[in-house]
């Protein structure tokens, strides 16, 4: 027996609840960012792995999956960029990155 | 069993290991060194699907360079008076326990009960036409003009890069 879908499925799915555990109990404003890395990747080995393991032609020629991987990683990698920009200026604001004490929008 | 399982089940226990790692460790900077692992191990598992671009993607954006953007931003934001617990929880962590439990059951229940519309076996006939590799078809993917491609999305996606870039000079600048 070789490996089938479901081996990716699975870890696809541990690894995105082991990082939305991440984002929603930190207190650190970076541990929420590194949790939301983790399940953007959960996301990359779920999609990667569905485009592999798809032979229907024409339609698997078409690699929709990875394509789908790499806009992902582009719109992640922003993400991170605006994210750590805004944590740095609250930072020099407020000094703290305790998303707890960060409640000025709050009401 | 034969060696790409192998090889999966080793890369999938490092992959969940450091992953756990990163959301339970106390010192912030650890978790960092452990998310770099996790990417890498990510990067094993793209090159077990015939994903190879996406591997080197993945090498160079997330292990280079959001993770030195992060360790960046933790050398910025370094809180004196507390250098052992950088990376405390909430006082409501084991109802995000128990959250992500119950999620990650019935997930799992659900991927594993569908009967899936794709082939859940891979097959040796391969998915591409002879002669063309994963990173040519890529290419071909992301820019051909006439053929079936993904031209706009991928001009969308540089829009969404350079706002990103201005937008992160213009909250991170000191007034």
């Amino acid at each position: 027996m070789g490996l089938t879908l479901n081996h990716f499925l699975i870890l696809g799915a541990i690894l995105f609840c082991i990082g939305l555990y991440g984002a929603i109990s930190k207190r650190n404003a970076i541990g929420v960012l590194m949790g939301i890395e983790i399940m953007l990747n959960a996301v990359n080995v779920t999609m990667i792995g569905f485009s592999f393991f798809n032979h229907v032609k024409p339609y698997s020629t078409y690699l929709t999956g990875q394509i789908f991987a790499i806009f992902i990683i582009t719109v992640a990698a922003a993400e991170a960029a605006v994210a750590l920009a805004m944590i740095i200026a609250i930072y020099r604001k407020r000094e703290t990155v305790d998303v707890g004490e960060i409640d000025i929008m709050k009401w | 069993m034969d060696l790409a399982t192998l090889i999966f089940w080793i890369i999938a226990v490092i992959l969940v290991g450091s992953a756990l790692m990163v959301v339970v460790l106390r010192n912030i900077v650890h978790s960092a060194v452990a998310l770099i692992l996790l990417f890498a191990m990510a990067a094993g598992i793209y090159v077990l699907l015939d994903a190879e671009f996406i591997a080197i993607v993945q090498i160079l954006i997330y292990a280079g360079a959001v993770t030195i953007l992060i360790l960046f931003a933790l050398m910025l934001t370094r809180i004196s008076g507390q250098q052992q617990r950088t990376n405390p929880t909430n006082k409501q962590w084991w109802i995000a326990l128990i959250i992500c439990t119950l999620l990650g059951v019935s997930i799992i229940y659900a991927a594993t009960t569908s009967p899936h519309a794709v082939a859940t076996v891979g097959s040796d006939s391969g998915q591409l036409p002879a002669g063309i590799n994963n990173v040519v078809r890529l290419g071909q993917l992301l820019y051909s003009p006439t053929q079936y491609s993904f031209v706009l999305p991928f001009e969308i996606a540089s829009l969404v890069l350079l706002v990103a870039i201005v937008g992160a000079i213009v909250i991170g600048r000191e007034d």
